[in-house]
């Protein structure tokens, strides 16, 4: 990644270019945002669908991806959760909450030295298992982590 | 929106970490009110991007299972005091939300 940062940076061209492209973005925000909103993953209601649709199939199991998350949350409406990877070359990172009506959470892609690393906070329907999903190297790897909820946060 | 988004950038050894809160509903459309009965039209912040000096070091992809008023913590290798960390947001109705901090 480091590698790639800097021939980017040489390009004394491309970096005019994206001068360009943050000026238009500023001035049209919606423009900066790189892919639509992925609407196929965030509706599905089967965790292993969202996580298909999300772009993570196949993920295989990592102890590499680190989850810190209570063991019980008190309060389902706001549960803090951040991860990290260890997994070399890590380009994205994506949180699913397994037993919610519509498991996925959010995703993050991560460029120019952002670190492998997300803390958040979310919203979870009772006890459920939290996943994460990371891809690295073009393979996929998650790691999963068991929150027990006392009080449900999404209501209704 | 100024107010809507709260931002802080400290230095962390050679990393810089960020914290970011942002004022927001996060309704996620599955919910009902409690008097009427009738579901609770979907609000919530959808896409985030953050920037380390203009260039995006984050895209991100929110669904309504983010918890209300968001926190977002992240980290950036490279960064020094004095840069700036700027936080874009929408969300679902199209509204707008921008942030930026100076790295102390």
């Amino acid at each position: 990644m480091n590698q790639l940062r800097r021939s980017f940076l040489k390009n004394a061209g491309a970096v005019g270019t994206v001068a360009v492209a943050i000026v238009a973005g500023l001035l049209k925000p919606v423009a900066a945002f790189a892919a639509a909103w992925n609407s196929l993953a965030f509706a599905a209601k089967d965790p292993s669908e969202a996580i298909k649709n999300a772009g993570y199939d196949g993920a295989a199991q990592s102890n590499d991806i680190v989850i810190k998350a209570p063991d019980i949350a008190e309060n389902g409406a706001v549960v803090p959760v951040s991860a990290t990877s260890n997994i070399p070359g890590t380009t994205s990172m994506a949180f699913f909450v397994e037993k919610n009506p519509t498991p996925m959470i959010a995703s993050f892609e991560f460029s120019n030295g952002a670190e492998p690393f997300i803390s958040t906070r979310v919203k979870m329907a009772k006890t459920s298992v939290v996943r994460v999903t990371v891809k690295a190297g073009g393979k996929n790897y998650t790691n999963s982590r068991e929150v027990k909820v006392t009080i449900g946060g999404c209501g209704g | 929106m100024a107010e809507a988004m709260k931002m802080r950038a400290t230095m962390e050894g050679n990393i810089v970490d960020v914290k970011v809160l942002i004022q927001h509903v996060m309704e996620t459309g599955l919910r009902k009110d409690a008097k009427t009965e009738k579901l609770i039209p979907a609000h919530f912040i959808n896409q985030v991007v953050a920037t380390l000096n203009g260039k995006t070091v984050l895209d991100a992809q929110w669904g309504g299972g983010i918890a209300k008023n968001p926190f977002l913590g992240f980290k950036i290798k490279g960064g020094k005091p004095g840069d700036k960390v700027g936080v874009n947001a929408a969300d679902n109705l199209g509204n707008k939300y921008d942030g930026e901090v100076v790295v102390a």
